[in-house]
C-alpha cells in the first residue's frame, strides 16, 4: 500500500470507519475538530451515522443509546469537553455497554487553553466520572498509532463490554506523518445482550446502571472487577526502547514519549546510557513491563506536558525500588528535546 | 539526511501549503517525514508557522524548535526565529516582506523578493510561497523536479488542479532565482 500523508485526527477518524463503527456524536472543540469534520463528510458515505449534538452530554447518552442496541459507536471531544461527558461515561460503565471515546487533550483546567497537553492522565486513568469502573485507556504517539489503537479499542470495547478511550493529545492530532490502514472489518461478534429489535423472538433484554439492593449492586461491581483482572493480565502494551542496559530511563507516554525518545539518543550520542519506558495501555497500567525496564537502571525520569500525573503510577508500579524524578511542562508548552536531555544529564551526574 | 524545516509567516500566506510540498517530496523520496502545523488563533491572520521534519531516522519530536532550515514570509517571524537556527543553517527570507537583514554570519542567508517577484503576473498570483519552496529545493536538493511535480500534483486539492502549470512556473522562478 502506498504511504500516504494524514493528519492524527483524520486518520483516527477513518481508523475508526474500517473498525465498523457505524455512530458518530460529536460536538467541535480544538484541537480534535477534525474527527468531527471528516466523519462528517465520510460516515454517511459508509453506512454511519454522524451528528452533532446540541452538546457534549447530549452526544455522550447518544452513545449510550447506540451502544446499547448494539452498535459500534464512538465520541471525540478535547479536555473541557471530556469532562462534560463525564457522567455519561459513567453511566456506560455502569450498564456495561463498549464505545470508543477519544480525547485530544489541550491545556486546563477550566477552559485551559487550545495547545498540545497531557494534564488529563489522572481524569483518564482514574476517575472519569463517578463510581467503581475503569475506561480501557490507550496511548497513541504517532499517526499510525492513533490508527491501530482506535482498531484495538473497538475490539477490545465489545470483548470486555466497557469504554475505551484514545487518550491522545493537540500535536498528535494536527500533525501529519505518514500512514497505512487495515482494511476495513465486516465480520463482527454477536451481541446477544444488545437492546435492538427482534420481533419477540426472545425476552427483551434491558441495560441498566441503576440496582437499588446493595448487594445486587456489590455483586455487578464485582463480576466487572472480575474481568478488569483478565484485562490486566493480558491486555498491558509497553514499548521498551534501549533499556537492556540504560542507567537512566525516561518514562514517557503520547507525544512527550516522542521528544523523550530524540532526548534518549542525544544522551547515548554524548556517552550517557539512557533509554525510554513508553507505556501504551495507560490502563491498564504495564506494570511488568516498566519492572523489565527498571532491571538494570538507577534511576528513573518521568516527563509529561502536565506538573506530574503519570509519575504516581511510575512510583507505584516500580514499588519504589528506584529513585524517579520528575520533568514536565504544562498549559500547552511542548518540552524541548534539549530541556530533557538536560535533565537526563543531572540524572546520570546523581546516581 | 536531517532537515528540520521551519516556514513561517502570515496566516494567507501559503506557509502550511509551502510545508505540505515540502513534506510530499520527502514521503515521495522515501524518507521518515513529520508536519506539524501552528494551530489556533494564529490562523486567523496572526503569525502562522509550520514545522516539517525529513530524516533517514524516525522522527522523534515533530516540532522544529531548532531548524536548519528556516523560511520566512515576514518581518516578525525572522525576529522570532533567527537566534534559533542552528549554526550552519540555511535562511530564506521574502525580502520584499522582510525590511531587516540577517545580522548572523553563521548561517547562510538566500533574500529573493518572492512577493515583488508575483506582481503583474497573473499566473503567480498568491505564489510567493511557492517561489521560497523553489528556492529551498536548489539550496538543498531535498528532490528533483519531477518529485516536486508529483507532490504538487497531490497537494492541490482537485478543484485547483488547473494551477499546476503555475506553481511549477513559481518553483521554476525560485529555483534559478539570483540575487
Amino acid at each position: 500500500m502506498e504511504r500516504n500523508l494524514m493528519k492524527g485526527n483524520e486518520a483516527l477518524a477513518e481508523a475508526a470507519i474500517r473498525a465498523g463503527c457505524k455512530c458518530f456524536f460529536g460536538y467541535p472543540i480544538t484541537p480534535q475538530t477534525e474527527v468531527a469534520a471528516y466523519l462528517a463528510k465520510n460516515m454517511p458515505k459508509n453506512g454511519g451515522v454522524f451528528l452533532q449534538a446540541e452538546s457534549e452530554i447530549a452526544a455522550i447518552n447518544m452513545v449510550l443509546g447506540a451502544a446499547s442496541a448494539g452498535v459500534r459507536t464512538m465520541t471525540s471531544s478535547s479536555s473541557p469537553g471530556i469532562s462534560l461527558k463525564s457522567e455519561g461515561v459513567s453511566y456506560i460503565a455502569g450498564c456495561d455497554l463498549p464505545c470508543v471515546i477519544i480525547n485530544v487533550q489541550r491545556g486546563g483546567p477550566g477552559l485551559g487553553g487550545i495547545q498540545p497537553s497531557q494534564s488529563d492522565y489522572w481524569q483518564a486513568t482514574k476517575a472519569l466520572g463517578h463510581g467503581d469502573y475503569q475506561l480501557l485507556v490507550y496511548a497513541p504517539c504517532s499517526v499510525q498509532e492513533m490508527v491501530d489503537k482506535v482498531t484495538l479499542a473497538f475490539d477490545m470495547a465489545d470483548k470486555y463490554r466497557m469504554p475505551a478511550m484514545i487518550l491522545a493529545d493537540g500535536l498528535l492530532g494536527q500533525m501529519m506523518e505518514p500512514v497505512t490502514f487495515p482494511e476495513k472489518k465486516t465480520e463482527f461478534e454477536p451481541k446477544p445482550w444488545a437492546t435492538n429489535g427482534h420481533g419477540g423472538k426472545r425476552d427483551h433484554n434491558i441495560t441498566n446502571s441503576l440496582y437499588l439492593v446493595p448487594e445486587e449492586l456489590e455483586n455487578s461491581i464485582k463480576s466487572r472487577y472480575e474481568r478488569y483482572e483478565v484485562i490486566k493480565a493480558n491486555l498491558t502494551e509497553a514499548e521498551l526502547y534501549l533499556t537492556e542496559d540504560a542507567d537512566i530511563v525516561v518514562a514517557a507516554y503520547g507525544a512527550s514519549a516522542r521528544v523523550a525518545k530524540s532526548a534518549v539518543n542525544h544522551a547515548r550520542a554524548e556517552g550517557i546510557k539512557a533509554g525510554l519506558f513508553r507505556p501504551i495501555t495507560l490502563w491498564p497500567f504495564p506494570v511488568k513491563e516498566i519492572n523489565e525496564a527498571a532491571k538494570n537502571a538507577k534511576a528513573f525520569l518521568d516527563v509529561e506536558m502536565s506538573m506530574g500525573q503519570m509519575i504516581e503510577d511510575v512510583k507505584l508500579s516500580l514499588n519504589c525500588s528506584k529513585p524517579v524524578e520528575f520533568f514536565g511542562r504544562t498549559g500547552g508548552v511542548i518540552p524541548s528535546p534539549a530541556e530533557v536531555l538536560e535533565q537526563i544529564k543531572i540524572l546520570a551526574e546523581k546516581y | 539526511m536531517n532537515y528540520d524545516i521551519l516556514l513561517a509567516g502570515f496566516g494567507g500566506q501559503g506557509i502550511l501549503f509551502a510545508g505540505k510540498v515540502i513534506v510530499y517530496c520527502g514521503l515521495y523520496n522515501g524518507s521518515e517525514v513529520s508536519w506539524l502545523p501552528s494551530y489556533g488563533p494564529e490562523m486567523r491572520g496572526g503569525t502562522c508557522n509550520c514545522s516539517v521534519c525529513i530524516s533517514d531516522e524516525p522522527i522523534g519530536s515533530p516540532l522544529v524548535v531548532n531548524p536548519n532550515v528556516l523560511v520566512v514570509m515576514n518581518t516578525p517571524s525572522l525576529e522570532k526565529f533567527i537566534d534559533k537556527v542552528q549554526p550552519g543553517g540555511l535562511v530564506i527570507v521574502d525580502s520584499s516582506m522582510v525590511d531587516v537583514k540577517v545580522e548572523r554570519t553563521d548561517v547562510k542567508v538566500c533574500y529573493i523578493p518572492a512577493t515583488e517577484l508575483t506582481n503583474g503576473d497573473p499566473e503567480l498570483k498568491g505564489g510567493a510561497n511557492i517561489i521560497l519552496t523553489g528556492k529551498l529545493m536548489a539550496e538543498t536538493g531535498i528532490a528533483d523536479n519531477e518529485t516536486i511535480k508529483k507532490a504538487l500534483e497531490h497537494v492541490i486539492p482537485p478543484k485547483k488542479a488547473h494551477l499546476l502549470g503555475n506553481n511549477l512556473k513559481a518553483i521554476k522562478l525560485g529555483m534559478e532565482y539570483q540575487a
